[in-house]
C-alpha cells in the first residue's frame, strides 16, 4: 500500500523512495528512512485500533449504567486500548519512526550502525503486535494495561499469556533500537560534530535510548515470572502459591514509569528542534536543556515507589519516593523555562509545527503540574487509583508525547516524504487536537477528586454530566486525530514539492535533498558551527 | 449530596488538612500555568516575524537566569513535599483507643466485622466522632477500600493486613468504593459507609441480627482447631503458651526478637515455620486453606485477649 502512494513522479531525481520498487524492495530494506516509514503505517495502523477502543470506551461511560457493552467487555477495551497505545504506538512513536529517519542523518551517516539490526527490530515489533492483536481476537484480556497480580496470573480467564508474549517480544525490538541509536551517536557522528553540537533531539534520543536498553529488560524478566505462575502455577506473585502480589508491581513498575520518559523525552527533543526553527532562535540554555533530558532518564529510574504509595509500602520508602519524585519536576521545568526563553528577542513564525510545540509546551506544563499532586503523599492517598490520575498521564503521554510526535511528523514531512501539506488544514488540525484534548480530559481530573474511581463500566449517577463532557470532548479529539491522517495522505501525492529545507531550519538533515537519497549524503559533511546557528552571520543556508 | 460540586464532601478529621494541600496545589498550577502561558503568548506576539530575511540575534543563555529557574522550583517542590510528607506521616497512625473493625474484601463485595460481632455487607455503619480503625485483607486479588468524603484509601491486599483509619465528622451516608481494578465487577464492588449519631449506633448495633464476637468465635476456633493442645497455657506443652504474647516482642530461634501483630499471627498460622520462637521445635502444621479470612481474623481477635493475659513463668520468656 505504501508503495502505491508514495510512488513519486517520473522525473524525480533520484531518491530513497524511488530507489527501488515492489514489496520486497521495502520488507527487505536496509535502509534506516525506509524502516523508518514501516513503523510509520505500523504504528499509525496501532494509533487507529488503540484509538477505536478508546471511542467505544467513551460512548460506554455516557450513561452512568454503560451504554453500549458489558462491563467484561469494558475491562477488555480499557486493557487493550492501554497494551496497544503503550507499547505498540507510544514507545515506538517517535524514537523507531522520527528517530530511525533521523538519527543518521543529524549526525551525517550514511545510515545506523546496524542496518540489518534495525530491520530485525521492526520485524520483531510486528510478530509482536500479532500476537497481541490475536489475543484480542481470541477474546482479549481484561487485566488492564498493569497486568496486576494475582488478578493475571490467577485470577483472570482471559488471554493474559498471549498478551504478555506480544509485549515481551516488542520489547526486544526496543532493545535493538535502542542499541542502535546509542552506538550510532557515540561511533558515527560526522568529523566536526561534538557532543555539544548535536542538537538536542539527538541529546533526547541519547537518554532515551538509554532507558530502553536498562529498562525495557527488567519488563521481559517481568512478563517472563508473570507467565511461569500463570501457566505452570510457580509461586511468585501469588500469596496462595506462597509469592509477594506487591513483588509485581515494584518490578513493573522499574520498567514502565521509566517507559513514560521513553515516551515524553523524544517529544522533548522534537519540540527543542521546532522551537529553535520557528524563532529562529539557538535554544536558550542549550547544555541545560541537555543535561536535563539525561537527568531525567536517570531519576526516571528512582521514583517508581510513587505509584505504590497506598498499597501498604511503609511510610518512610512513601517519604523517599516521594522526594525523588519531586526532583524529577525539577529539569522538566527547566526545559519549559528554557523553552519559553528561547522565544525572547526571536523572529517568530506561526507554521503547524510551530502550533503543536506551543500545544504541547500547555499541556506539558498542565501534566507536569498536576503530577505534585500525585508525587505529595498526602494528596495522593485520595487521588491515587482515580480519574485524576488518568488526566494526569493523558496529559503527559496524549497531550505532551502525541502532540510531540505530530508537531515532528509536521516539521519532518517535507523531507520525508519530499511533499508540503496545506499549511492551513494543519494548524486548522492543531487547534482542534489541543481544545479537544482539554475538553476531553480536564473534567477528569474534576472527576477523579470528586472520587471516581478508574476502570469504572457503570458508575455512579452523579458524575454523568463530567463524564458526558469528556465524551463530548473525546469527539472533538477524534476529528482532530483524523484531519492529518487524511491530507498528509493527500500531500504524498498532490502536495507541493518540497524543497531541501523549506523551514529554514539548521541541522544536517536540512542539507540534503527532500526525499534524501538512499545513501543520505552524496559527501560525508563536516560539522563546524553549533546547533542552531540562526543568528546573521550564519543566514546563508540553502 | 451537592447540586453539581467541585468537591468532595468533607467528612472525616483528615478532609479539611488534605483539601488544603489540594487546594494550594491548584494555586501553584494555576499560577504558574499562567505565568508562562501568559509570557509565551506575549513573546509570541511581540517577536512575531515580521519579514521573512528577519535573523535576530543569537543569545547563548543566562546562568544567573538558570540559577534562579532552577532554585525557585527546587524551593516550591521542597514546600510541598514537606508539607505533604508531614501530613501523611500525622495521617498515618491511628489515634489510641481506635474501635477497630475487621474488613474482608473478595471479588466484588465488601465484608465487614464489628467488634461486637455484627456483620454487614457493602455497607459500614459507624458512630460519629470516633475514630475507627479497619484491619483488612482479601481473599482473592487486591482490592482498595476507598471513601472520598474521608480522603482515606487503602489497598487490601491477599495473605496479608493492610490497615487504615479515620474519624467521622458528619453524619450521612457516603461513598465507598473499590479503587484497585479486581476483574469484571470491580465497578460494582461499592457500598455505602453510614456515619450515625453514636446512641443510634448503639440501637443499630443492638438491632441488628446478633451474632458472636470476633473473640467469642475466635475462641471456639481455637478449641475446635485443637490449637489449646499443644499452646498450654502453663508453657508447659510442645507450643509456646499464647498467653502474654501479642502486642509484645518474641524472641526467635535465630536471635532476633519480633512484634507479635496481626501480620506474625497470621503468618503464624499459614506458614508455621517461617520464625521459630526460640527453645521451641518446628512441628506445628500449616492452617494455609484450612480457614477463611473471617476465621483467621477471629482467632486473631482472640490471640489479643490473650496477649494481655499475665505470661506463664517458667518456660516462655515474656518481655517486660
Amino acid at each position: 500500500m505504501s508503495t502505491a502512494t508514495l510512488e513519486p513522479r517520473v522525473h524525480a531525481p533520484r531518491n530513497y523512495l524511488n530507489a527501488d520498487y515492489g514489496w520486497k524492495s521495502w520488507l527487505f530494506t536496509l535502509d534506516h528512512k525506509r524502516i523508518a516509514l514501516l513503523y510509520l503505517v505500523s504504528i499509525t495502523f496501532f494509533f487507529i485500533i488503540g484509538g477505536s477502543f478508546a471511542v467505544l470506551m467513551r460512548i460506554q461511560l455516557v450513561d452512568p449504567q454503560g451504554a453500549i457493552v458489558q462491563p467484561e467487555t469494558y475491562n477488555k477495551l480499557f486493557t487493550l486500548h492501554g497494551v496497544v497505545m503503550i507499547f505498540f504506538f507510544l514507545i515506538p512513536s517517535i524514537p523507531a519512526v522520527l528517530g530511525n529517519f533521523l538519527v543518521p542523518l543529524m549526525v551525517g551517516a550514511r545510515d545506523l550502525a546496524f542496518p540489518k539490526l534495525n530491520l530485525l527490530s521492526w520485524y520483531i515489533y510486528i510478530v509482536g503486535g500479532l500476537f497481541t492483536l490475536y489475543s484480542a481476537i481470541a477474546g482479549g484480556v481484561d487485566t488492564g494495561w498493569t497486568f496486576y497480580t494475582p488478578y493475571s496470573s490467577t485470577y483472570s480467564n482471559t488471554q493474559v499469556t498471549a498478551v504478555a508474549i506480544g509485549v515481551f517480544i516488542t520489547g526486544f525490538s526496543s532493545i535493538l533500537t535502542g542499541l542502535n541509536f546509542i552506538v550510532t551517536i557515540h561511533k558515527m557522528r560526522a568529523p566536526g560534530l561534538t557532543w555539544f553540537r548535536m542538537p538536542l533531539f539527538l541529546w533526547a534520543t541519547y537518554a532515551t535510548s538509554i532507558i530502553m536498553v536498562l529498562g525495557t529488560p527488567v519488563l521481559a524478566i517481568t512478563i517472563f515470572l508473570l507467565a511461569l505462575e500463570h501457566l505452570f502455577h510457580v509461586g511468585i506473585f501469588s500469596p496462595a502459591l506462597g509469592g509477594d502480589p506487591l513483588l509485581f508491581q515494584h518490578l513493573f513498575w522499574f520498567y514502565s514509569h521509566p517507559a513514560v520518559y521513553i515516551m515524553i523525552l523524544p517529544a522533548m527533543g522534537v519540540v527543542s528542534e521546532i522551537i529553535a526553527c520557528f524563532a529562529r532562535k539557538r535554544i536558550f540554555g542549550y547544555k541545560i536543556v541537555a543535561f536535563s533530558s539525561v537527568a531525567i532518564a536517570v531519576l526516571g529510574f528512582l521514583v517508581w515507589g510513587h505509584h505504590m504509595f497506598v498499597t501498604g509500602q511503609s511510610v518512610y520508602a512513601g517519604i523517599i519516593f516521594s522526594l525523588l519524585s519531586f526532583l524529577v519536576a525539577i529539569p522538566s521545568a527547566i526545559k519549559v523555562f528554557n523553552w519559553t526563553a528561547t522565544l525572547y528577542k526571536g523572529s517568530i513564525s506561526f507554521d503547524a509545527p510551530m502550533l503543536y510545540a506551543m500545544g504541547f509546551i500547555g499541556l506539558f506544563t498542565m501534566g507536569g503540574l498536576t503530577g505534585l499532586f500525585l508525587a505529595s503523599l498526602a494528596t495522593d492517598v485520595h487521588l491515587n487509583g482515580t480519574y485524576f490520575v488518568v488526566a494526569h498521564f493523558h496529559y503527559i503521554m496524549v497531550g505532551g508525547a502525541v502532540m510531540g510526535y505530530l508537531g515532528g511528523i509536521h516539521f519532518w514531512w517535507p523531507k520525508i516524504s519530499g511533499r508540503k501539506y496545506p499549511n492551513g488544514w494543519a494548524a486548522l488540525a492543531a487547534a482542534i487536537i489541543f481544545i479537544g484534548f482539554n475538553l476531553t480530559f480536564f473534567p477528569q481530573f474534576v472527576l477523579g477528586y470528586l472520587g471516581m474511581p478508574r476502570r469504572y463500566a457503570f458508575y455512579p449517577a452523579e458524575f454523568q454530566v463530567l463524564n458526558v463532557m469528556s465524551s463530548a470532548g473525546a469527539t472533538v479529539l477524534g476529528v482532530g486525530y483524523l484531519i492529518p491522517l487524511i491530507y498528509l495522505f493527500w500531500s504524498m501525492r498532490y502536495g507541493p514539492i518540497a524543497e531541501p529545507n523549506p523551514w529554514g531550519a539548521t541541522g544536517l538533515e536540512w542539507k540534503t535533498p527532500s526525499p534524501p537519497p538512499t545513501e543520505n549524503f552524496t559527501e560525508i559533511p563536516v560539522v563546524t558551527e553549533e546547533a542552531y546557528a540562526y543568528a546573521e552571520e550564519e543566514a546563508g543556508h540553502e | 449530596m451537592q447540586g453539581f460540586p467541585f468537591q468532595p464532601e468533607q467528612a472525616s478529621t483528615v478532609a479539611r488538612s488534605v483539601d488544603e494541600l489540594y487546594l494550594f496545589l491548584t494555586a501553584l498550577t494555576v499560577f504558574f500555568s499562567t505565568v508562562i502561558f501568559a509570557t509565551i503568548f506575549y513573546f509570541m506576539i511581540k517577536y512575531r516575524r515580521r519579514s521573512p530575511g528577519e535573523r535576530p540575534k543569537a543569545i547563548e543563555g543566562s546562568l544567573p537566569l538558570e540559577i534562579l529557574w532552577t532554585a525557585i522550583p527546587t524551593l516550591i517542590v521542597a514546600v510541598i513535599f514537606v508539607w505533604s510528607s508531614s501530613l501523611y506521616v500525622r495521617n498515618a497512625e491511628p489515634p489510641k483507643g481506635a474501635m477497630e473493625i475487621f474488613v474482608t474484601g473478595k471479588q466484588w463485595m465488601w465484608k465487614v466485622q464489628h467488634p461486637e460481632g455484627q456483620r454487614e455487607i457493602n455497607e459500614l455503619h459507624v458512630p460519629l466522632g470516633r475514630p475507627v480503625k479497619l484491619t483488612m485483607t482479601s481473599e482473592d486479588v487486591i482490592h482498595d477500600f476507598f471513601v472520598p468524603a474521608f480522603r482515606v484509601k487503602k489497598d487490601v491486599l491477599p495473605g496479608r493486613y493492610t490497615s487504615m483509619w479515620f474519624q467521622p465528622t458528619q453524619l450521612g451516608t457516603f461513598h465507598l468504593f473499590c479503587a484497585q481494578y479486581c476483574g469484571a465487577f470491580h465497578a460494582g464492588m461499592i457500598g455505602s459507609v453510614i456515619v450515625m449519631e453514636p446512641d443510634e449506633y448503639e440501637r443499630w448495633l443492638a438491632g441488628s441480627v446478633q451474632g458472636e464476637s470476633p473473640e467469642a468465635a475466635g475462641e471456639k476456633l481455637f478449641l475446635q482447631q485443637g490449637c489449646g493442645t499443644c499452646h498450654l497455657a502453663d508453657g508447659t506443652g510442645p507450643g509456646p503458651s499464647l498467653l502474654g504474647v501479642y502486642g509484645n516482642q518474641v524472641k526467635l530461634t535465630t536471635g532476633d526478637s519480633v512484634l507479635a501483630d496481626d501480620g506474625y499471627m497470621r503468618e503464624s498460622l499459614l506458614a508455621p515455620r517461617a520464625k521459630i520462637v526460640a527453645g521451641y521445635i518446628p512441628i506445628m502444621p500449616s492452617f494455609q486453606g484450612q480457614l477463611t479470612e473471617e476465621q483467621i481474623g477471629n482467632l486473631i481477635a482472640y490471640l489479643r485477649v490473650l496477649g494481655k493475659l499475665q505470661p506463664p513463668k517458667p518456660k516462655e520468656e515474656g518481655k517486660k
